[in-house]
């Protein structure tokens, strides 16, 4: 069913725009970690994006994506009043969300808008959130004000040192391991590379470690295993049974093949539609 | 017509193998009007018809072929409509042979009647009728009985016959379906060279005509859940299908290259993958494609593969040929492709190249051993066999089982130790009061008809309950 567009914000201008969706039924069943399958035309794909935030009594979700295709490029075109053709959700598992201790949040590029909705959810259970999130420089930062506002604790790192500490997010999570004993959680959300580094870390210092998968899907609702990860050895379907695995028990490796099966295509649909754009 | 002609059946006008081979168009492009009625005439309209007896939903057989040889093609329809909603799904994907025409009193000599042909004439001549006509035989529709509500919860067979009876009876239904189209297996699964989508697309408009609400993208257990549904609708029937595929669970099942039949399959037919890049979708390419399993989705993959411009596609199954589950039409068709059977051989791991994309397969040979269970001969690995074949698109089409969303969500709901909803056999209904429940998501990958007469039982039963309680 045809979902309104309510708001739309560029957060990085060209790449990166938020969209506040008009879907009372999915709203109402979202909690943190779900996702949405959209399409946007009727020759359109069917592709995932994450839940960032909700708003159950006025019925709205909120969606953030990085213009990478010609999915994300169609949907970069819709402006609010435009609806868009298919919306499917909520989907997925829900976070889980153990009580008691410090949970450290570590978000990297678009990947920040997931983790936001995953530490508040921590939040909102009566965790204490550490927010670590980062970006190649100040401008390509996300999510930091909404953050800032519900964080017990907010750190920021840009790999030019243009804010915040310069580096890797990996060096402020490993500084505050060494210095907070009560961690008992770390959530990664971001770059595959980003959740594997993290993953690594965190391993000696026997951190329970989630992380937030994001393979290729076509149907969302565990009807063709395109999703499929290798979690502690086993085929296991990110739609249904994730998106959120061990991140100590993931294939990061095979994920990140498995990313790139249809690069080819991808590209091919990007250049037949920014060519007949330009004509 | 001397006797010796009567015992072959007119055959099928087909598209020519190497024509077909390269387009998604219909394989089969049915009998005309004088075709039709020769063969009607060749059926012996027998007192005791056996044919009924082998139709899953006791379709009255010689009754629709009478009609149709005394002229009267809109009285066959109408007599096929009151025990099948999808006659002209059903006259294409059912396996007659094992079924009605595989009782047929004619197949003891000479060839069946061509039932599955007939019903498919019938249904294509009239499938323009009214959605009035179609549902309730007479040419107005049902009168809405105020306020009682039905929800079909997915819309593959099962749930459009449900839907399409108790709409037919004066109840207000609504379809809920997880996908952005309706059809369920009709539109995902079965390509469009055996199951032209717009004859699925007459069906569903059919239901809309008599009022049926469809609600796209609306996943049960996720978007809403049975508990929710129960306090706006009088009655639920859940037709959710078998949809999660099986994989072998051996070593490189994961590299680039190695799908399930179902996500090939939603890709090109859902999808349109087809038609990329003017739909977005994408499909992967192989030169040499390898199919693993028998039954008709392996046929299905194995034929679409080679639409899609493999050179080799290969069918690979651990038992022989006499043991394959698909029907034997698409069998036949799939040979006359140029699709190659390697039988007696079980894949045991794959392998990837230099850039990480499934380079072959290693294949170990089998033989027949003693019967199992089922009574089919069990295929026994032979020691020492192991050899590799190339492919760089392997297709792994094992099967489904039950989805686990809607069932995990309603705990509520009682299941089978397979993992299938658990219903009362009479009337369909689960262990929740007034939610029903049919087609694969009890059975077990099944058939079309199966499901479909499954979903017009449940639909009777709703009906029976509703109406009753009204009045």
């Amino acid at each position: 069913m045809p979902v309104p567009i309510v708001e739309k914000e560029s957060l990085i201008p060209g790449k990166t725009s938020k969209m506040v969706l008009h879907a009372p039924d999915i709203a109402q069943h979202a909690q943190p970690g779900h996702f949405v399958m959209l399409r946007m035309s009727e020759n359109g794909e069917r592709i995932p994006l994450t839940i960032a935030d909700t708003d159950k009594e006025k019925g709205l979700i909120t969606i953030v994506y990085l213009v990478l295709g010609k999915s994300t490029a169609l949907l970069e075109t819709l402006q609010p009043g435009d609806s868009i053709l298919d919306v499917c959700g909520p989907l997925g598992r829900a976070t889980h969300i153990s009580q008691g201790g410090t949970v450290i949040c570590v978000g990297g590029g678009t990947g920040i808008a997931a983790m936001h909705h995953i530490a508040k959810g921590h939040h909102l259970a009566g965790n204490k959130v550490v927010a670590i999130i980062g970006a190649r420089s100040k401008d390509l930062l996300l999510f930091e004000k909404e953050l800032a506002s519900f964080a017990d604790e907010l750190l920021v790192s840009t790999d030019d040192g243009s804010y915040g500490h310069k580096g890797f997010v990996t060096d402020l999570l490993r500084q505050k391991l060494d210095t907070d004993k009560t961690v008992h959680e770390v959530v990664a959300v971001g770059p595959v590379p980003m959740m594997a580094a993290v993953s690594t870390l965190t391993l000696p210092y026997g951190v329970h470690t989630t992380v937030s998968l994001n393979p290729i899907m076509v149907d969302g609702i565990g009807m063709c295993g395109a999703c499929r990860v290798t979690v502690g050895g086993k085929t296991r379907f990110a739609c249904v049974d994730g998106p959120e695995f061990d991140g100590h028990q993931v294939d990061f490796a095979e994920l990140r093949l498995r990313l790139g099966a249809f690069r080819a295509q991808e590209q091919e649909s990007l250049e037949a539609y920014r060519s007949s754009n330009n004509g | 017509m001397d006797k010796q002609q009567k015992k072959s059946r007119a055959p099928m006008p087909c598209q020519p193998p190497h024509v077909r081979n390269h387009n998604f168009d219909e394989v089969a492009l049915g009998y005309d009007a004088e075709t039709a009625r020769e063969e009607a005439s060749r059926c012996l309209q027998c007192k005791k018809p056996l044919c009924v007896s082998g139709c899953p939903v006791n379709v009255p057989i010689p009754e629709f072929i009478h009609a149709l040889r005394e002229g009267n093609p809109a009285e066959a329809y109408r007599l096929l409509k009151t025990a099948n909603a999808l006659p002209a799904v059903c006259g294409r994907v059912c396996p007659q042979e094992h079924q009605c025409e595989g009782k047929c009193i004619l197949g003891r000599k000479g060839e069946p009647v061509a039932i599955g042909r007939l019903e498919r004439f019938v249904a294509d001549t009239h499938i323009a009728a009214s959605a009035c006509e179609q549902q309730t035989g007479t040419s107005a529709c049902a009168t809405p009985v105020s306020n009682l509500s039905v929800a079909c919860i997915g819309s593959g067979p099962a749930s459009l016959s449900c839907a399409g009876y108790c709409a037919s009876q004066g109840l207000k239904v609504h379809i809920y379906e997880a996908l952005h189209e309706a059809g369920g297996v009709l539109i995902y699964g079965i390509p469009s060279f055996r199951l032209p989508k717009d004859v699925v697309r007459n069906e569903v408009n059919a239901l809309k005509e008599l009022g049926v609400e469809l609600h796209l993208d609306a996943v049960g257990g996720r978007t809403f859940q049975i508990s929710e549904l129960l306090k706006k609708h009088d009655a639920i029937f859940i037709g959710v299908g078998a949809g999660l595929p099986k994989f072998l669970g051996v070593p490189g099942e994961n590299i680039v290259g190695v799908f399930s039949a179902n996500e090939y399959l939603t890709r090109i037919n859902l999808g349109r993958a087809y038609q990329f890049p003017a739909y977005d979708t994408p499909a992967y390419h192989g030169r040499i494609v390898t199919v693993f399993g028998a039954g008709n989705v392996a046929m299905d993959a194995a034929r679409t593969a080679l639409r899609m411009g493999a050179e080799e596609v290969h069918v690979c199954y651990r038992r022989t040929r006499a043991e394959m589950p698909a029907r034997h039409e698409e069998v036949e068709h799939a040979e006359e492709e140029g699709v190659i059977f390697d039988m007696l051989v079980n894949p045991v791991a794959f392998h990837a190249d230099e850039n990480q994309r499934l380079r072959s397969v290693t294949l170990q040979r089998m033989e027949l051993g003693e019967p199992d269970d089922s009574g089919r001969r069990r295929p026994v690995a032979v020691e020492g066999s192991d050899f590799e074949m190339k492919t760089d698109l392997a297709i792994v089409a094992l099967g489904t089982r039950s989805n686990p969303i809607l069932l995990e969500a309603t705990e509520e709901l009682e299941k089978t130790k397979w993992g299938y909803i658990k219903v009362n056999e009479e009337t369909g209904e689960t262990s929740i009061p007034n939610v029903f429940a049919g087609g694969d998501i009890v059975t077990g990958a099944a058939t079309v008809i199966l499901a479909a007469g499954a979903g017009r039982k449940a639909g009777i039963s709703i009906c029976e309950r509703l109406l009753n309680s009204a009045k």
